[in-house]
């Protein structure tokens, strides 16, 4: 069992209160995942010639600043690192490629969470409401947040096993549920190159969505050969830099529930999860059908 | 008219709301509870066993009024999953729209879903009524073995997978029949069982444009000569 949660904010106030609205809700759903949590949010893109990355340093005393001036003196360009406790997002123009292969060979205990020009990625191990105050949650602002509280079935509680997922730039995954089929899966990606970096079964799915989309499919596109090629429970909740998108597995077997309303939409497991925000009682609430692709956009939302 | 207890579960816990509708109802008068502020939370007035009225002011969770006996549940907003799981007598009834599996395993008395239910609906039920006013969704009445299921609306895919001797009548269409389940011809004692049914949920439809749906009895008999072949 797991809780997925998600917010896409319609109006400029939602947007700058995000994590308000959207931290209870992670709590909430740590009943259905207590032992890891992550959120994923995203906000104004940077310029296109630059790129943000979310790092995560498994040791707490990591020492950033000695990590920022190595950076600068190896890589160089306009570099800019916000640290927050060991989590830290790196904005600058050095290539994906470049980083991720200098984090190799340098600091290789780092993970990189995240790559694109609006994403920003935190997880951990912990209690969702743990995990929350630790990174400061409720502060964050953003145009729409993907979040999941994880309670492990099929791997290794670690944060890297957490969800949401990445692959690619600006697209990530959170997963409820569990895939029959991940390793077939992870056979068919590796053969053309892609490379896993843990033994998570969403991150089969993930990677499979991502590598259908540098392959020129649109996400939706993608989905629908998800359907055939990943076999199993899902409740997928995914995003991108503009996009909200949830899709359940042939046979709905596990829960989602959306609400829709002038002022944002919010996505979770459980209906308790949205009590608190303002109007749900009266919104248009509604459980998603088996199979469909449910999709809401940052500018134009639509169903 | 009758005493009203309002109960709110901003201030009581769940444990402790049942634990009082358990425990602590007043005994020889009609009494009628309110639960207030229900915010989605599960197990709400599961396993009473007393002639109440008990009504749930908003959105409730998973297993409302599960197992319930002789009492009167009316939830005024949705219900998640499991609704009047296991029902035995009384009545449950849904304002609003239902998840999954509502009314599984129910033994008898009515369940009431006024808007659609979601898949799985009576599944596997034995003996209760289930009245849905709008429509149904996938694997609905899946192995549902006696009692009746109602759909006002449209049934999903695969209605009455595995039927044994429940019967489904549906007003609207049918996306596709489960194994062993038929389309049979509507005879003067359904019109009556459904006039009736309808009746009781205080739903005004007319039952003579109803299909119903039963088992043709093929999959759960033993038969020698294909027993045989293995």
């Amino acid at each position: 069992m797991c809780g997925i949660v998600g917010f896409l904010a319609k109006k400029p106030e939602f947007i700058q209160s995000l994590g308000e609205h959207v931290v209870p809700m992670l709590t909430c759903m740590g009943d259905r995942g207590p032992d890891s949590a992550g959120l994923a949010v995203f906000g104004d893109p940077v310029e296109s010639s630059l790129r943000r990355f979310s790092l995560y340093a498994p040791d707490r005393c990591f020492d950033w600043s000695a990590f920022e001036q190595q950076l600068a003196a190896r890589i160089g360009g306009q570099i800019e690192l916000s640290v927050l406790e060991n989590h830290a997002v790196l904005i600058g123009s050095v290539e994906p490629v470049r980083l991720k292969s200098w984090l190799t060979e340098t600091h290789p205990a780092l993970h990189l969470l995240s790559t694109g020009r609006a994403i920003d990625v935190y997880k951990d191990e912990g209690h969702p409401s743990d995990i929350a105050r630790r990174y400061h949650f409720t502060q964050f602002s953003g145009t729409h947040a993907v979040g999941h509280t994880r309670m492990a079935t099929e791997s290794a509680v670690s944060p890297a096993h957490a969800h949401p997922f990445t692959a690619g730039e600006d697209f990530c995954l959170v997963h409820n549920g569990s895939l029959s089929n991940p390793y077939s899966v992870r056979r068919k990606l590796e053969k053309k190159g892609i490379r896993f970096e843990t033994d998570n079964d969403t991150e089969a799915a993930c990677r499979f969505l991502e590598w259908r989309m540098s392959e020129g499919d649109q996400l939706e596109a993608a989905i629908q050969k998800g359907f055939d090629e990943l076999d199993g429970f899902f409740t997928l909740l995914m995003a991108t830099a503009d996009k909200l998108i949830l899709v359940r597995d042939p046979f709905a077997c596990k829960p989602a529930v959306a609400v829709e309303t002038d002022e944002y939409v919010a996505i979770s497991s459980e209906y308790r999860a949205l009590a608190h925000l303002p109007g749900v009682k009266n919104a248009r609430i509604f459980e998603p059908a088996p199979e469909q692709i449910y999709s809401w956009t940052v500018s134009s939302p639509s169903t | 008219m009758d005493r009203v207890i309002p109960l709110d579960l901003t201030r009581l816990t769940v444990r402790e709301l049942n634990h009082f509708l358990h425990h602590d109802l007043p005994t020889g008068e009609e009494v009628r509870v309110e639960i207030l502020n229900p915010n989605g939370q599960h197990n709400l007035a599961v396993g009473l066993d007393a002639l109440a009225q008990i009504d749930i002011l908003g959105h409730a969770g998973y297993f409302i009024a599960g197992m319930n006996k002789r009492a009167n549940v009316t939830v005024h907003g949705n219900v998640g999953w499991s609704v009047a799981e296991n029902i035995m007598s009384g009545t449950v009834r849904v304002k609003g729209c239902a998840s999954e599996c509502a009314g599984a395993s129910g033994h008898g008395g009515l369940l009431v879903i006024e808007e659609d239910a979601s898949s799985r609906c009576g599944i596997s039920m034995k003996g209760c009524d289930i009245v849905v006013g709008g429509s149904v969704g996938h694997m609905s009445a899946f192995m549902a073995q006696a009692g009746t299921l109602v759909v006002c609306g449209d049934a999903g895919s695969s209605l009455g997978d595995s039927l044994y001797e429940a019967t489904i009548y549906v007003g609207g269409n049918i996306h596709s029949l489960g194994a062993d389940a038929q389309e049979e011809p509507m005879t003067a004692a359904d019109v009556a069982r459904l006039s009736n049914l309808l009746t009781s949920a205080g739903i005004a439809r007319d039952p003579i444009s109803f299909k119903r749906v039963a088992s043709k009895r093929s999959l759960y008999h033993w038969h020698a000569d294909a027993g045989q072949e293995y």
